[in-house]
């Protein structure tokens, strides 16, 4: 995998043309799309990738595979507009606040959830977010079963209330950019290496002298600022969370999803996912109108089977697959 | 007295979930797969038993066994199309694929039955007798006590016959298995489909007494996940002292704090235990 990775000199040249022409396109599509439903689905993929991206660092990188990431991400989003509903701030004044108690979070649940190996961790982060999710539909403080709201009509610019998608789409944008970004660097350095020896096997890795626990902790920390960064930004679009929305399995799911579907532990691997599952479920949503009858999730739920069938491996694997074939015929 | 009467209520709620968490842990211990899909398997037999009963007027003696025949074929198809293609994968696959599996029957049944709660007749198999200052809904009593004894059936199953040695022997050690003969996939099949029938037989027993919607496999798929990390994986020992102290414990917090908070204490205690025991309460070092 680590050897495909490595460019040549000139490929290294290639891949930088690349890369420019691809972000060119990234910025420049949604202006040359004079339809909303489709820009609105540009921001959203931005959204899905930005959560899926910071899940990539503690599960995709380090491997430690969590499905209670909603936790991180109903801080956020709870914070922003319990901010607006106690003191009149703008949604994402609360952004902070829910960064911090992420933060917090995450330093007290991490250190001991992340000795348990495996499956072990994965099932006491569902039981972590289920219980924020019992916890916050039983306290009527923090909007009970209802939910919480933001501003009806925008008060300032601050409030981030816009009616086109197409600022969200370069907010959410740049945020994951500088995610981005950060990950990069973290995965060429001493981090990524460590990061990446934990996943393979840690038992070696500690037996090496790489302080795992302290890394892993590192990894969670800054996923779930990020994440719960990811929950303000989506209170702040939508003006409205409510437990499930905001603290539902199937959010942190969504994000394993996305980040598996693309590629786990590579860069653009959850925005390639997002880039699939969103369209895929706001289409079918579109095309048999709305969740009430559920047969979105049907689909869905039938093309995330196809492709775990079909491609285990994520979809990395098909294009493994088809490198393998373009070389043996001498490309 | 009453609390006696909580207890017992708990007990009898926790043989059944002792019965769907030991389908869970067969399949879990035996190859590693989580099977995110469990709950929604109990959700699909209790309404088997619901269609069974109100549609073609079958009584519990039919559609307990329906259940779990219809069960046990969905287990083994599940196992054949999609989780021997999945275990090639990283354990991400896993969680795609069952994940995926959970959607599409829990959203398919909402979409044919909706999201309305339905529920068999409480007196389905007669009144409410009076032991001892004891209510014995005999829904309640015919359920738990089925669960248990199948439970404990299960279990004599996998350790007292050729079948069940034949299944550990695969769980053990595929490869060595191999050697003395097992081919592993039909029992890793056989596996899918006895995990399955669990949940068939346990779902038309909960069906007795409980609410049925479409969305009940989520908070039943996580009490199983509870059970079996407390119990340890491929335990059906440990799944039946887990699933009844769960039973019991979700009974009393009911009680003592109210029904809202029973789930929380769960798991709360169920991150207590992971504290001081990483490998869960009955599991190995």
């Amino acid at each position: 995998m680590s050897a495909a990775t490595i460019p040549t000199a000139p490929r290294a040249a290639g891949r930088w043309v690349l890369g420019v022409a691809a972000l060119a396109a990234l910025l420049a599509w949604p202006l040359l799309v004079e339809d909303e439903f489709i820009q609105r689905i540009g921001a959203l993929v931005m959204l899905s990738a930005l959560s899926a991206s910071a899940w990539n660092l503690v599960g995709g990188y380090a491997g430690q595979i969590s499905i209670g990431h909603v936790l991180f991400f109903g801080c956020g989003a709870y914070a922003s507009l319990l901010g607006f509903t106690w003191f009149e701030w703008a949604p994402i004044l609360g952004a902070p606040f829910g960064i911090a108690t992420s933060l917090l979070l995450a330093l007290i649940v991490g250190s001991p959830t992340l000795r348990l190996k495996g499956h072990y961790f994965s099932m006491a982060t569902i039981a972590l977010a289920e219980l924020a999710r019992i916890v916050v539909v039983n306290t009527p403080a923090l909007g009970g079963a209802v939910g919480v709201s933001g501003p009806a009509m925008p008060r300032s610019v601050l409030d981030l209330s816009f009616i086109s998608p197409l600022p969200y789409y370069y907010i959410f944008g740049s945020v994951l950019a500088v995610l981005l970004l950060f990950t990069w660097w973290m995965s060429r350095g001493r981090m990524g290496f460590y990061l990446r020896a934990i996943r393979g096997q840690e038992r070696a890795a500690r037996s090496l002298g790489v302080p795992a626990q302290r890394y892993k902790l590192f990894a969670l920390l800054v996923s779930a600022a990020f994440t719960s960064l990811t929950g303000s930004l989506y209170a702040a679009m939508l003006g409205f969370v409510d437990p499930d929305s905001g603290l539902g399995i199937l959010l942190s799911v969504k994000m394993v999803i996305a980040a598996a579907l693309g590629g786990a532990g590579t860069l653009f691997g959850p925005l390639v996912g997002s880039a699939i599952l969103v369209p895929l479920e706001e289409m079918t949503n579109a095309a048999f109108g709305g969740g009430g009858t559920g047969i979105t999730y049907v689909v869905y739920g039938a093309i995330i089977v196809l492709i775990s069938r079909f491609a285990p491996g994520g979809l990395a694997e098909i294009w493994t697959w088809l490198r393998a074939r373009g070389t043996r015929r001498g490309g | 007295m009453i609390l006696a009467q909580v207890v017992l209520n708990g007990f009898l709620v926790g043989a059944v979930y002792a019965l769907f968490s030991s389908g869970l842990t067969l399949i879990w211990g035996m190859m590693n797969v989580v099977n995110f899909a469990h709950g929604d398997f109990v959700m699909i037999a209790m309404y088997v038993a619901f269609v069974a009963f109100t549609m073609l007027h079958l009584g519990p003696a039919i559609f307990v066994p329906l259940a779990a025949i219809m069960l046990f074929l969905l287990g083994v198809l599940v196992y054949y199309a999609l989780v021997r293609h999945v275990m090639r994968g990283p354990m991400l696959a896993q969680i795609l694929g069952t994940f995926g599996l959970a959607l599409v029957l829990r959203y398919a049944t909402l979409w044919v039955f909706s999201a309305n709660f339905v529920s068999l007749p409480e007196n389905l198999l007669g009144e409410v007798q009076t032991f001892a200052g004891l209510r014995l809904e005999p829904s309640r009593v015919a359920a738990g006590l089925a669960a248990l004894g199948l439970t404990i059936g299960l279990h004599l199953l996998l350790t007292h016959t050729a079948l069940g040695s034949r299944l550990l022997a695969v769980a053990e050690d595929r490869s060595a298995a191999m050697l003395v003969g097992i081919r592993p996939d039909p029992m890793q099949a056989l596996a899918w489909g006895l995990g399955a029938a669990c949940t068939g037989v346990a779902g038309a027993l909960i069906a007795l007494f409980f609410y049925i919607t479409p969305t009940v496999g989520e908070s039943l798929a996580l009490i199983a996940f509870v059970v079996v990390c407390l119990g340890g994986f491929g335990s059906v020992p440990g799944a039946l002292v887990a699933g009844l102290a769960i039973g019991i414990i979700e009974s009393l917090s009911a009680f003592w704090i109210g029904p809202a908070f029973k789930d929380l204490v769960v798991f709360i205690l169920f991150l207590a235990v992971l504290w001081f025991r990483p490998q869960g309460l009955l599991g190995k070092a």
